[in-house]
This record gives C-alpha cells, sequence and structure tokens, in this order.
C-alpha cells in the first residue's frame, strides 16, 4: 500500500478522530481538520494528496471549501462526504472539481478504495508534469535556477 | 358541508323561490279577478237600473198614451154629444180600431150616474158611484187609474177615468182596459230563465202576472218593496240565497215595477272567468312549485359535486404540501441520524481493527467482542438502509421530468413495503419484462401509483396472502402495461365503479381517508395513461395500468 498525505476535514469530532486512526492504521499519513477554515490553514501549509471533505460543516460548508482548495491548491484530489438530505451536493461538488462523493455512514474499505483511485490520478498527473518539466529544462537549462527559487517560495 | 348544511339551504332556496313566485302570482290572480269581478257586479246592477228604468218609461209611456186620448176625447167632445149612445159607440169603434185594449167606455155624471155605456157589461148602465172611492178620487184628482181587477170575462183590466168641465158641470169619461198590454211590457224585463218583472201596488198586490213570483192579485213572493219611493236596486239575501231587485215606482199610477233577477245566472261569466283564473293559478302554483323542486334539486347537486371536488382538490393539495413537508421531515431526521450513525459506524470499525492486535486476540472475551462488533456494523449498515431509503424517497418530493425506469421503481416501492408485507405475512413478487423502455414521467408520481394500490392490496388481503406485479411492453399501442393482482377478498359488483370516486372508503373512520385511488386515477389521467380494475368477490381483485411511452 502506498503511503500518501491525506487530510481528512469534518466537524463531527468522534467520526474525524476515529477515521483518522482507522486510516492511520492502514499506513495513510493522515491529519484532521474540524472546519473548513483550519483546513485552508494546514493546506496553505503542507502539501495533501487527498483531502476527505464533509459537506455538511458550520462556518465555511463543504462546497465553499472545495472551492477554495482548488483555488489554491488545484492538484489535490478532494472525496466528498455528504450525509444529508441531497446527493446533488455531491454531484454539485464533483462539478467543481471533487473527484468523487461518498454517503456516510461510509464502509471505510470503499473509501480507502476510491483514495486510492484519486491518489492513483494524481500521481499520474505528477508524473506527467515532471516530465514536461524535465523536457523544458533539458531544452533551458538556466531556467532551474527559476524553479528552485520558486519552489523555496 | 354538511348534510344538514345542505337541506337547511335546499329549504331556504326551496321558500325563497316559491315565495317569490307564488306571492306575486296570487296577488296578480286575486287583484285581477277582485277587479274584474267588481267591475262586472257594477255591471250587472248597472244593466238592472236601466232595465227597470226602461220597462217604468215605456209603462208610463202607455198611460201618458191613453190618458191623452182620454182627455182629447172629453175635451173635444161636449156631454151631449157623448152621452148619444149611438155616437159613443162609433167613437169607440174608432178607439178600437187603433188599440185592442180598450174594452169599453162610458159617461158618468158629477153625481155618480153612469149616463152612457159602450162595451160588453150593459149592465153597468144604471149602476149609480157616488160612494165609490174611484169616483171621488176622478172628481177632486180630474184623473183616476185604478188597479187591476178580474173582470166579468176574468181578463185582467183597469180602468182610467177622467174628468171634464163643461159649463160649470163635471162628468167623467171613464174607459176599461186590458191590461194585456201592461203585462206585455213588463214581461220584457223578465230576462233569463230565472228573472222575473212585475206590478205591485201599494197595498203589494200584484197588477200583473209575474212569471214564478206568485199569482195576479195575490202577494208576490218577494219581499214588500210597496213602500219604495224611488229607484231602488239591491241584492238580497233571502232564504240563503242572494236575490238581485230593481224597483222603481210608476209615474202614473201608485204602481211599483219589481225587477228580480238570478245574480247566480247574472254572474255565470264571472264564475267562469272565476274557475278559468283559479284553474289557471292552481295549474301555475303545480308548474312552479315541480320546477322549483327540480331546479333546486339540479342545483343542490351540482353543489354538491363542485363542493366534493374542491374539498378533492384541497384534499389533495393538502396531501401533496403534507407530503412534501414529511419528505423535508424525513430528510431532516434521516440527516440528523446519519451522523450518529457514521460515528457508530466508525468506532465499531476501528475496535474491528484493534482487534487484530495479538494481545487483545488472546483474551477470553475476544470471541465476544469480534461477535458484537460485527454485529454493531451489520446493525449500522441496516440502519444506513433506512434512513438512505427515507432520503431517497424525500428527494422526490418536488415534480420532475425524467426518464424513469417502470421496473425499478416498482421494485423501490416494494422495498418500502417490505416491512408491512413481512410482518403480514403477504408475499409481493414482480414479474418484469426485461428491457422495459423508459418513459419520460415523474418517477416519485409513479411510485405513488404503485404505493397506493399495492397499500390497498396489503390492507385487502390482512394476512398471508399474495400480490403479484406484472410488466410488458405493448407494441402496438407504444404503452407499458402495468398489472398488480391480488388474491384477497375482492371487491363486489356494486362498489366496482365507485372505487375511484374522492372519499369512498370501505375502511372504518379514520383508517382511510378514501383518496388513495382517486388520487390513482388522477396521476393516471394526468400521464394520459388508463386505468382498469377487475375483481371477482372471494378470487382476488387486478388492477391494470397503462401508461404511453414518450
Amino acid at each position: 500500500m502506498e503511503d500518501f498525505r491525506v487530510l481528512v476535514v469534518d466537524d463531527e469530532d468522534d467520526f474525524r478522530e476515529t477515521l483518522v486512526k482507522r486510516l492511520q492504521r492502514r499506513n495513510l499519513d493522515v491529519t484532521g481538520a474540524e472546519s473548513g477554515e483550519k483546513a485552508l490553514q494546514l493546506i496553505d501549509k503542507f502539501l495533501y494528496d487527498v483531502i476527505i471533505l464533509d459537506v455538511k460543516m458550520p462556518g465555511i460548508d463543504g462546497i465553499e471549501t472545495l472551492r477554495e482548495i482548488k483555488n489554491r491548491k488545484p492538484l489535490t484530489e478532494v472525496i466528498m462526504l455528504t450525509g444529508h438530505a441531497s446527493v446533488e451536493s455531491g454531484i454539485e461538488g464533483m462539478k467543481l472539481g471533487a473527484f468523487d462523493y461518498i454517503m456516510k455512514p461510509a464502509d471505510i474499505d470503499k473509501l480507502v478504495e476510491k483514495m486510492h483511485e484519486a491518489y492513483d490520478k494524481k500521481a499520474a498527473h505528477d508524473e506527467k508534469i515532471r516530465q514536461a518539466t524535465i523536457r523544458d529544462l533539458a531544452g533551458h537549462p538556466a531556467r532551474i535556477f527559476e524553479k528552485i527559487k520558486e519552489e523555496k517560495k | 358541508m354538511e348534510e344538514k348544511d345542505y337541506k337547511k339551504l335546499w329549504k331556504k332556496i326551496v321558500f325563497t323561490i316559491l315565495l317569490f313566485s307564488l306571492v306575486p302570482l296570487f296577488a296578480l290572480g286575486f287583484t285581477v279577478y277582485y277587479q274584474f269581478s267588481v267591475s262586472y257586479r257594477a255591471k250587472i246592477l248597472d244593466n238592472l237600473n236601466t232595465l227597470v228604468e226602461n220597462r217604468t218609461s215605456a209603462t208610463d209611456l202607455f198611460f201618458d198614451e191613453r190618458i191623452s186620448q182620454l182627455i182629447t176625447l172629453a175635451h173635444t167632445h161636449s156631454l151631449d154629444q157623448l152621452n148619444n149612445e149611438a155616437y159613443l159607440n162609433k167613437i169607440f169603434n174608432t178607439m178600437q180600431t187603433r188599440s185592442k185594449s180598450y174594452i169599453d167606455i162610458g159617461i158618468i155624471d158629477q153625481e155618480g150616474n153612469h149616463l152612457a155605456y159602450v162595451g160588453p157589461y150593459r149592465e153597468l148602465k144604471g149602476v149609480n158611484y157616488r160612494n165609490e172611492d174611484w169616483f171621488n178620487s176622478v172628481m177632486s184628482g180630474g184623473i183616476y187609474i185604478s188597479d187591476v181587477f178580474l173582470g166579468f170575462r176574468k181578463y185582467p183590466h183597469f180602468i182610467i177615468a177622467v174628468m171634464s168641465r163643461e159649463g160649470g158641470k163635471s162628468w167623467i169619461l171613464r174607459a176599461t182596459i186590458n191590461s194585456d198590454i201592461i203585462d206585455n211590457i213588463v214581461r220584457a224585463a223578465q230576462i233569463g230563465k230565472k228573472g222575473d218583472a212585475f206590478l205591485i201596488n201599494q197595498r203589494n198586490f200584484l197588477q200583473t202576472t209575474p212569471r214564478f213570483s206568485g199569482e195576479l192579485f195575490g202577494h208576490p213572493t218577494t219581499p214588500d218593496f210597496s213602500r219604495t219611493n224611488s229607484t231602488q236596486v239591491e241584492e238580497l239575501v233571502i232564504e240563503n240565497e242572494r236575490i238581485l231587485f230593481a224597483v222603481k215606482p210608476l209615474r202614473n199610477t201608485k204602481w211599483i215595477l219589481v225587477v228580480k233577477e238570478d245574480p247566480k245566472e247574472q254572474l255565470t261569466p264571472l264564475l267562469r272567468a272565476r274557475y278559468i283564473a283559479i284553474s289557471l293559478f292552481l295549474a301555475g302554483i303545480i308548474i312552479i312549485v315541480i320546477g322549483t323542486f327540480l331546479t333546486t334539486r339540479s342545483m343542490m347537486n351540482q353543489l354538491v359535486r363542485i363542493d366534493r371536488e374542491k374539498a378533492a382538490g384541497e384534499d389533495y393539495v393538502i396531501q401533496s404540501s403534507k407530503m412534501a413537508a414529511l419528505g423535508k421531515m424525513a430528510a431532516g431526521i434521516a440527516h440528523e441520524i446519519n451522523n450518529p450513525l457514521a460515528v457508530i459506524g466508525e468506532k465499531a470499525g476501528w475496535i474491528k481493527d484493534l482487534l487484530v492486535e495479538e494481545d487483545i486476540a488472546k483474551s477470553e472475551n475476544f470471541k465476544e467482542f469480534e461477535d458484537a462488533v460485527k454485529k454493531i456494523e451489520a446493525h449500522v449498515d441496516r440502519a444506513k438502509k433506512v434512513t438512505h431509503r427515507l432520503l431517497g424517497f424525500a428527494r422526490r418530493m418536488e415534480p420532475v421530468h425524467e426518464q424513469v425506469d417502470i421496473n425499478k421503481t416498482i421494485n423501490e416501492t416494494i422495498d418500502f413495503l417490505e416491512n408491512e408485507s413481512r410482518y403480514r405475512n403477504i408475499d409481493i413478487q414482480l414479474d418484469p419484462q426485461e428491457d422495459l423502455p423508459k418513459i419520460q414521467s415523474d418517477s416519485s408520481q409513479l411510485q405513488q401509483i404503485f404505493l397506493n394500490i399495492i397499500n390497498n392490496a396489503i390492507d385487502a388481503i390482512g394476512k398471508g396472502g399474495d400480490i403479484k406485479i406484472k410488466t410488458a411492453f405493448l407494441s402496438k399501442n407504444n404503452e407499458i402495461l402495468v398489472e398488480i393482482s391480488d388474491n384477497g377478498p375482492g371487491i363486489p359488483k356494486e362498489q366496482l365503479n365507485k372505487i375511484f370516486d374522492p372519499f369512498f372508503t370501505t375502511k372504518e373512520v379514520g383508517k382511510g381517508t378514501g383518496l388513495g385511488l382517486s388520487i390513482v386515477y388522477s396521476i393516471v389521467e394526468k400521464l394520459e395513461g388508463r386505468i382498469m380494475v377487475a375483481s371477482e368477490k372471494g378470487k382476488g381483485t387486478t388492477f391494470t395500468i397503462y401508461l404511453p411511452v414518450r
């Protein structure tokens, strides 16, 4: 099982903490955030591959958070967790760029399966970027200094 | 509206219509008839008045003429001339040629001696009249007319005597006149079948022969009018009968003309008019009453129908909005339940994860832990299915146009009723046609149809039975057929055409609104489909729905 970085965003503490623990037991690097705002703070500082995002939260709701995530870190894959009245928010989320949605209460194995699919997609995407960068640098070696400066930011 | 409210309204309408049509009818009929009656009666009296005036005039004219004639005779001849009987005879003959009513003529001197006589009663010649009332009357009054009397020949006649002066001496010319002519004049006033007319003298003795009212010279059978001194027209009641009298005294004698009429005879046309009026009035009443009842009844039926439709419509709207509210509430509840469910599921899963650790596996209660956790997860899953189904149902409250898979919708409905049917030991089977074309429709409404019908089937069966559902595509009409049959008690024939009526239910109060099938019917109609029902008592019921494919 590959180890990738996961952020679980849900306001229900018991649920979130248990899910984090269980995913960590499956050898994933998992962090929890109790609100949309907290999540946005974290993604600014750290890199995550997959984010599990609850749709219904106080403060900024899931959809808003999703929008912001896609604004700031568009390559991060998001899986919506919806437990409330309409599947529409899941679909809406997917239109905004979420990878998939799953309904609460969720079967952990199914969730992990989806997360893997999400990660695979991201990994493939990252690889393409890397390849393109290398081709670019091969043609223009001086650019590597710009790249280092960029990454330092 | 309550039954008794309808009755009250019905009564009020009927009463008002009857009042406003019958009262004017009656008032009109009565007024017109009354006016007519009054005028008619007045006319009758008027006619009677004219008659009596007319006849008295005629009689008086006759007397005037005779008196004139005699006075002329007396004043144009001398006593000596007339004393000569041969001469008197000549004159008498002349008079008789013109008027057959003269019976005799005589001359009487102022002492009362009968001087000359021409006529049939020769024996009168020597008679002296000095002590007679009539002699004294004519000597003082100049003219005398006697009452009618029966003479020797048994004819009724009367005497006219006139006095003449000649050189200091008075003498009397007396003539006897046949009263036939008077009778004829009076008879002309005996009109109709029951009318009568006669002359009476001042002591109420008849001077002419009446038709019915008595004998000549006797008293008439009528009231005594002998004191009448001017024209009278009146209606009297004699022995419970109304009789009209017109009475007028003559000018020349002291006689009085009495004309008697039976008002009933005169009033026959009026009575006929009254009968016509009454029968028309009754006919009018009957027509109005029948018309009122029929019209009001049809009006009330219409009102009842409209009220029912409105109530059904309102009920439908209320039902719909109730369902929608229910849906929202259900969704809210489902969500509230989902969250704790999710936590329980995760916690249980966490325990399951931890049970893999070796030292826990060694504990003696390990099997119990494992079993318990598995059960917790299983029941969380079961609860999840319920909330998800509830959410799915709630979601479909807004009408939507979508491609609907009928088989899927039916299956979902069956799932919904699964608990109920299992508890009641009723087996629901779907025999679907594969590849049933999807139809453009509202899946929640379709689900409502199937739900209502299957629910009814479950209620009808009670406990222990089968419900079979079949779907098929009929290419001929481009329709989908859904057949739902149960082996319940069936619907009796007389109720079969009422089951789609709103508010028709055979369930006891509170258990059924009677709206389920009427909602089904209106939904099917809205979807431009058809629904049929076949049932046999004791065997079961089958509902067949045809839905057009679009």
